[in-house]
């Protein structure tokens, strides 16, 4: 059922400052049923710099999918997500951002702001657990994600 | 309403009274709670999300699904416009269409699809593509509120 990659991992860049959501979602992915690589870098700037291969990122791979948390240290969620979809170079990727946050406002400046989904995530662990299951079965099975054209 | 206790608003812009149906009956079986409306081409699209003409009364939507190639108005064109419009682009637009080519991919994400899925010719697979729609978008999913 896997029509995104066949063999090829898919590359996921996750934008998180907690260590421990950040551990849990490293862990939900890597027994998850499709092969995936996951980045996880800490806060906005390293996002940007992850995504233009800048400094210590100059190897990094274009991720096929981003998961981006709203509350980040240095530069917020809602920055980066402007800054990817207004760079035609980056915003072909989809965003999907992963939140504790349940503000209306939130919601509805991410989707004006040309997030591909929003989510807000539990902390209760089973609950976490299940929306990471959720983001593989639709993000990594059944979508066509945009094609790696480098 | 509040979104969690009414059907979820979904437009279809299909013109193949197959795929209708079959979406149709597919969204029926797979227990979706979701309320389908749908017209046929890109043009009809629009009048309905700007409730012109006969769609005065329209729902607004809280998703689309959109298939790229219609009569009249295709689907990049729709997409194009609903992602220009401050007054609709915060609504997901679900490309569904039998097209697996590259090109249509790329662009249809360069204009803000929310995201791409290829139809399943196979039924069973089709089904399970609706419901895994109903599990991320309509369960586990945020949607943009429906307040106009």
């Amino acid at each position: 059922m896997n029509t995104t990659t066949g063999g090829i991992p898919i590359e996921i860049l996750l934008v998180e400052d907690n260590p421990g959501d950040a551990r849990l979602t490293l862990e939900a992915f890597k027994d998850g049923k499709v092969l995936n690589n996951l980045h996880v870098v800490g806060d906005g700037l390293e996002a940007l710099a992850f995504l233009r291969r800048q400094g210590q990122y100059a190897q990094a791979p274009r991720p096929g999918i981003i998961l981006l948390d709203l509350n980040l240290p240095r530069k917020d969620g809602r920055e980066v997500l402007a800054e990817i979809k207004a760079d035609p170079d980056l915003r072909r990727i989809p965003v999907v951002v992963l939140t504790t946050s349940q503000a209306e406002r939130d919601i509805l400046k991410s989707y004006d702001l040309h997030a591909n989904s929003y989510i807000t995530k539990s902390v209760d662990l089973d609950e976490f657990l299940a929306v990471i299951r959720a983001i593989e079965n639709f993000w990594l099975m059944i979508v066509r994600l945009p094609p790696n054209g480098e | 309403m509040n979104i969690q206790n009414r059907p979820i608003e979904v437009l279809l812009v299909e013109d193949n009274p197959g795929d209708v149906r079959l979406t149709r009956e597919t969204f029926t079986e797979s227990g979706a709670r979701a309320r389908l409306h749908v017209v046929g081409d890109g043009v009809e699209a629009l009048a309905f999300l700007r409730r012109q003409g006969p769609y005065t009364g329209a729902a607004r939507p809280d998703m689309i699904l959109l298939d790229l190639n219609m009569p009249r108005m295709d689907g990049r064109e729709v997409l194009t416009e609903i992602k220009r419009d401050p007054d609709l682009r915060r609504i997901p637009v679900i490309v569904l269409t039998t097209s697996q080519t590259e090109r249509d991919i790329l662009k249809s994400y360069d204009l803000q699809a929310n995201s791409y899925i290829t139809k399943p010719v196979d039924l069973d697979h089709f089904l399970t593509v609706v419901k895994v729609i109903d599990s991320f978008w309509f369960k586990i999913a945020r949607l943009p509120s429906s307040e106009d």
